[in-house]
């Protein structure tokens, strides 16, 4: 009985309220929550809402000294709602969810993200260009140039050298000076040295598939491979087994899942 | 006795040809020359015939077509270690994209009837060649066919108007 409450309890939101609210590009925005107190690991999730709209699953993209961000994209009615938000608006907010991007320290770490998936990928890289990893890759893609998220952090970190950061496009125009290909082909450009490599992959589930076997290939243990994978959430606990994968209930298990627990079923279309 | 030229070597440090041996590599030699490309100069024009074919050894090649409406689009970039101008191996050997530097490009050019010709002249020379070659193409039909699922597209941009 006490452990039904506890769920119940964990499942109500809270109010917390948007203090800056940034247009990212045309329907991505990044909202400023202020929550004192706060605490997440890099890649943990938040369920948030603006009341009347239900709610949708978006990774912490920041911390701050009293409270957190989450970059949107909107998608459908709830996160459309989410990204329309205002400083001074209330939201209904719950979490922090799910696992974490691996803490470790030592050897090389590869960060590979695809369009929005550098959001939940963010906190992960700020905190291991200080972590004492031998060396830190970040490696970008996205769609086009005007859909690059995080734009004068990734020229500000280029700049610091802390890490080595390759960014490409899939498509662009003619003022265009970098990388025009798939994420991929940074890392025929990139040598890595798969026994001292930890990836870190996300993005579209097609892209960290991609990325994922590539690594394999180049000899990275799918076990130092890790993933962050989305279905339908919708308790953010376990308990409604809405977000099922396999074996993993994405919401309790991941969103982070190292990929030799999950390769097997990515590719089953039926689920 | 094959005596080993300054072109040879070029060609068997570039990733591209680093697998073939010296005698297809001097044959290779005799068709190939070193050139440089100034910022916005361009390698290829889109269209005109497959005459050259390069491997980049410095900078930065886009490779591009028109869009009406939307001028030029860049679909791929090659830097050091790749290929540019694959349309050279088969018919009708026309260019199917234009190729631009974009700041200044060194690479080995190859007079692609030159090349041909040896290829059929020695077999071997040309199977040596395309066994080279061909993991380029199959990496370029790979990246094309994922290009072409737009992946970080919304769902909405996925449906289509």
């Amino acid at each position: 009985m006490d452990a039904a409450v506890a769920v119940r309890a964990d499942l109500t939101p809270r109010p917390v309220k948007v203090i800056a609210a940034q247009e990212v590009f045309a329907s991505v925005a990044t909202l400023t929550f202020q929550d004192k107190g706060f605490a997440a690991a890099p890649g943990q999730f938040m369920m948030v809402g603006r009341p009347g709209y239900g709610e949708v699953p978006i990774s912490v993209s920041g911390l701050t000294d009293d409270g957190f961000e989450l970059t949107i994209r909107a998608e459908g009615a709830a996160s459309q709602a989410l990204v329309r938000a205002k400083a001074g608006d209330w939201m209904g907010v719950r979490g922090p969810y799910g696992t974490r991007w691996p803490a470790v320290g030592g050897g090389d770490l590869l960060i590979m993200a695809g369009g929005l998936g550098l959001a939940p990928l963010r906190l992960a890289f700020l905190q291991a260009v200080d972590a004492g990893y031998d060396r830190v890759i970040l490696l970008y893609g996205a769609r086009d140039p005007s859909t690059i998220v995080f734009t004068d952090e990734l020229d500000a970190w280029m700049e610091e050298g802390r890490a080595s950061v390759h960014v490409t496009v899939d498509t662009a125009g003619p003022g265009w000076t970098g990388n025009v290909g798939l994420i991929t082909t940074l890392l025929d450009r990139n040598t890595i040295d798969p026994a001292r490599t930890t990836a870190l992959v996300c993005g579209p589930e097609v892209m960290m598939r991609l990325c994922a076997r590539r690594l394999e290939a180049e000899g990275v243990p799918a076990q130092r491979i890790h993933i962050s994978l989305e279905r339908h959430m919708a308790c953010g606990t376990g308990a409604c087994g809405r977000c099922q994968l396999g074996p993993l209930i994405l919401c309790r298990d991941g969103a982070v899942v190292r990929y030799d627990r999950i390769a097997h079923t990515l590719s089953i279309p039926e689920i | 006795m094959i005596e080993t030229h300054p072109m040879q070597d070029l060609i068997r440090q570039h990733a591209v040809l680093a697998t073939i041996g010296d005698d297809v590599a001097a044959m290779l030699a005799g068709c190939a020359q070193n050139v440089v490309f100034r910022d916005g100069e361009a390698l290829m024009r889109e269209g005109t015939p497959a005459d050259r074919f390069y491997l980049v050894r410095s900078g930065r090649v886009a490779v591009e077509t028109a869009v009406p409406g939307r001028g030029v689009a860049i679909i791929q970039t090659a830097e050091a270690g790749e290929a540019v101008g694959l349309s050279w191996l088969v018919p009708p050997y026309q260019t199917d994209f234009g190729a631009r530097a974009v700041g200044l490009v060194r690479a080995l050019s190859f007079d692609t009837a030159c090349l041909r010709m040896k290829c059929d002249a020695d077999p071997h020379v040309g199977y040596e060649l395309y066994k080279c070659l061909l993991p380029a193409l199959v990496e370029r039909l790979r990246t094309a066919r994922y290009q072409s699922l737009d992946l970080y597209a919304t769902g909405a941009e996925q449906a289509g108007p």
